[in-house]
């Protein structure tokens, strides 16, 4: 066991984590943060996309003790309790979501996206949201909500 | 998982003197490759050694005697370099179509080559730069030409103890330009079926070919350069007939197998298809 400090979603927290532990483990079944949600375990398919220090990964193949220091952003820490952003809206009204199981990946991986682009072409959405699988919308909605939300960040 | 020890060393003799002890030591950069295998037991570690920490690993810089790429720098970094887009724009290519923005944001260029699949995407394009790999122990460093650094499917010549520091790539020439294309069935997140990284110096006065290198993934045991190819290009006029001919020659480096992602005779069309295509490309670079 090693003891690790990780900020996520802007809270310290002090753990040991076994070696073993991937990030995602360690924040579903140790900081009980069960937004991010396990799909693949292999870093295909995106549903356990995080941000760590503002960029996206797949959490299911970084360990836990690597991230000693750093800062984790997960799904909780993009949506506000009781309060819609509006990459969460345009995904509600555009129908981007049926299960909703690879929704908190696609969120995350939106909100990064548009930080980096405000504006972004459809091809680089497709392109950016490529590490986000969806089974159930066929994902023309999910693109749609992408460049809504772009337009609303927009003003 | 296996269990295994974790070090997170600040500085790189400390590595190595870890990479020295006993027991399989393996390197950690993005995990996108071991942290899957060890997952799934194709590889084993007494220890993971976490190598991003290192400064000279997370090297991107370029200087008057070539640029120098840290192992562990990553993919998203390396692919949006200036220097990287404007002079190396087949590393760019490459490092675009590794996984996922998820992945290219962990996994390191150092990485991609370690595995050493053949199928590896930003290999190609490094052969195609004649790109030198440094590689360290604590009793020395030593440099190697990338095309003498693969042994075989997923092995690499590094020792025991060994560890890629940088890779280096020549400055680049004038009137010269890469570029890496592969095939795969879907659009995105797949293994290259074939892959082909090219690089094209021309003369301006007359179009004539001073250098050409081609080398090609997913068709050998390891990453291979396409030598006949090159050879048909060299010293010639850059014409849509010559770039015929060096696709067609490229098949003779090939010695594909049939496997679930193609036949072998399929990867022989690719790999024509594939090696015209990134000379046509590395043309329209040139002169655009």
């Amino acid at each position: 066991m090693q003891h690790i400090s990780l900020t996520v979603n802007g809270d310290q927290n002090e753990l040991l984590a076994d070696t073993s532990w991937t990030l995602l483990e360690t924040l579903r079944d140790r900081l009980r943060l069960t937004g991010t949600k396990e799909g693949c375990s292999n870093g295909n398919c995106g549903a356990c996309t995080v941000m760590i220090n503002g960029r996206t990964a797949n959490s299911c193949l970084v360990l836990a003790v690597e991230m000693d220091g750093n800062e984790i952003t997960t799904i909780e820490g993009i949506a506000t309790q009781g309060k819609l952003n509006p990459v969460q809206e345009a995904f509600i009204k555009d129908g981007a979501l049926q299960c909703g199981f690879c929704t908190p990946g696609f969120i995350v991986s939106t909100t990064a996206l548009l930080q980096r682009d405000p504006d972004p072409s459809e091809e680089e959405i497709r392109t950016k949201l490529a590490g986000n699988l969806c089974r159930c919308t066929g994902y023309d909605k999910i693109i749609m909500a992408v460049e809504d939300a772009a337009a609303m960040l927009r003003g | 998982m296996p269990e295994f020890d974790f070090a997170q060393p600040t500085s790189l003799n400390d590595a190595l003197d870890l990479f020295a002890a006993d027991g399989e030591v393996r390197a950690l950069v993005g995990g996108t490759d071991i942290v899957d295998q060890l997952k799934t037991g194709r590889r084993n570690a007494d220890m993971v050694v976490d190598v991003k920490r290192i400064p000279e690993l997370q090297r991107l810089e370029l200087t008057d005697d070539g640029l120098h790429i840290g192992a562990a720098r990553n993919l998203t970094d390396i692919a949006e370099f200036p220097p990287v887009v404007s002079d190396y724009r087949g590393l760019a290519d490459s490092s675009l179509l590794i996984g996922s923005w998820q992945i290219q944001n962990r996994a390191g260029l150092g990485g991609n080559v370690c595995n050493a699949a053949p199928s590896g995407d930003t290999i190609p394009a490094l052969l195609s730069h004649d790109t030198v790999a440094v590689v360290a122990s604590n009793s020395g460093t030593r440099e190697i030409a990338l095309s003498d650094f693969f042994a075989g499917p997923g092995q690499t010549v590094l020792q025991k103890g060994e560890i890629l520091v940088e890779l280096v790539l020549p400055l680049a020439q004038e009137n010269s330009a890469s570029s890496y294309l592969r095939f795969i069935p879907r659009n995105e997140m797949d293994i290259a079926v074939v892959g082909a990284g090219s690089f094209v110096q021309l003369n301006p006065s007359n179009n004539t070919v001073l250098k050409a290198r081609i080398a090609l993934a997913s068709v050998a045991p390891t990453p291979v350069r396409a030598r006949a190819a090159e050879e048909v290009l060299e010293g010639n006029i850059l014409t849509d007939d010559l770039i015929e001919m060096a696709a067609v020659a490229a098949v003779e480096s090939a010695t594909p197998i049939t496997d679930v992602r193609g036949s072998a005779e399929y990867r022989r069309e690719l790999v024509k298809v594939l090696t015209r295509r990134t000379l046509g490309i590395c043309r329209d670079r040139i002169n655009g």
